[in-house]
């Protein structure tokens, strides 16, 4: 224990930039970075968010008619998916804290397979409104199925769709960077990289999992959820 | 808690059981959201997938981003951020819900 102890001291002094005074102030100050790098990703998709309110608002009946093809059961599945990611990823920082880094590794790995598991659930419901017609452009198709407003446009709906693909794609960008990331955390702990004095980046990177997860827990009721039952 | 060490070199650590126990309350959420989404409620679908979101997402940002042990900057940041996304959102939509309010004659 106090060999490792000693071991951990000098990763810790070879970790440390000669800029900040302490491990601490350069822990604190690697998080701040990244929660401020956060912030302007909140702002990113906030921007998304704000478009589809804006357009929700106006054509309100065309969104719902919109809403109706999405499969909730997918996407259901897939907020199950990414929050037990986010716990997987978060039992991996505890791990890396408390220097057990084969556990880290392990639990990281969990980490990308349900990372991967969302992406190819993903896959499967872009596939279905792609047959579907239902991707915008020149193939977009879509039939005003509701009597009671026969008056929606279809070019309505397809906004409603292209913010869709807009959203959950850039979404599923983040994800692919984010298991990217993960990997990378994976070949440095395997390489013994991080120390419970050192582990800047698994906390980072944890960071960046859990914002990804968070856009989603809103993607998913905006999208899915709101207009399903506003038919009439 | 009695249980979290406080160590100034290593970091705060959170307990696992912790973790598992805001696991299991996101995972019941999401249940209750999908099966709220199925009952007709009125404008009050809109209002409950909201709230439940909000309290899905504060957990995650208090626990597993590890927000509530983190220092006083990083919670003013957090803070700007909603900040921000509110002006964003609240006066685009001041603008755009307030275009089609009636116009008067001669005003």
């Amino acid at each position: 224990m106090a060999t490792s102890d000693i071991g951990d001291i000098q990763v810790a002094e070879r970790a440390l930039q000669h800029h900040f005074a302490d491990m601490e102030q350069q822990r604190d100050t690697a998080s701040f970075g990244m929660w401020m790098f956060l912030l302007t990703e909140i702002m990113f998709f906030g921007g998304l968010f704000c478009a589809y309110l804006v357009y929700r608002a106006s054509y309100y009946h065309a969104f719902v008619e919109g809403s109706q093809k999405m499969n909730i059961t997918l996407g259901a599945t897939n907020t199950a998916v990414l929050i037990c990611s986010s716990l997987t990823m978060a039992l991996g920082v505890r791990a890396a804290q408390m220097g057990k880094p084969k556990l880290m590794v392990i639990l990281l790995l969990i980490t990308i397979v349900f990372g991967f598991g969302f992406l190819g659930i993903k896959a499967v419901e872009y596939h279905e409104h792609w047959v579907n017609h239902e991707f915008p452009g020149p193939s977009f198709h879509f039939e005003t199925g509701d009597p009671a407003h026969p008056a929606t446009d279809p070019q309505h709906t397809e906004i409603y769709f292209s913010l869709y693909w807009a959203m959950t794609g850039l979404h599923a960008l983040h994800m692919v960077i984010g298991i990217g990331l993960v990997a990378w955390l994976v070949i440095a702990g395997l390489m013994g990289a991080y120390t419970p004095h050192y582990y800047n980046p698994v906390e980072n990177v944890g960071l960046y999992w859990h914002f990804v997860d968070l856009v989603w827990i809103y993607l998913f009721p905006m999208l899915y959820l709101i207009s399903k039952k506003h038919g009439g | 808690m009695a249980e979290h060490k406080e160590t100034g070199s290593v970091g705060h650590i959170a307990p696992a059981k912790l973790y598992v126990a805001i696991w299991a309350i996101l995972t019941a959420l999401t249940l209750t959201t999908v099966l709220v989404s199925l009952v007709d409620i009125g404008p009050m679908n809109v209002v409950v997938a909201l709230v439940i979101a909000t309290i899905k997402g504060t957990l995650v940002v208090l626990f597993f981003m590890h927000l509530r042990y983190s220092p006083k900057l990083t919670m003013a940041t957090v803070v700007a951020a909603m900040f921000w996304l509110f002006l964003l959102l609240s006066l685009t939509m001041t603008d755009y819900l307030t275009r089609a309010w009636p116009t008067y004659p001669g005003h």
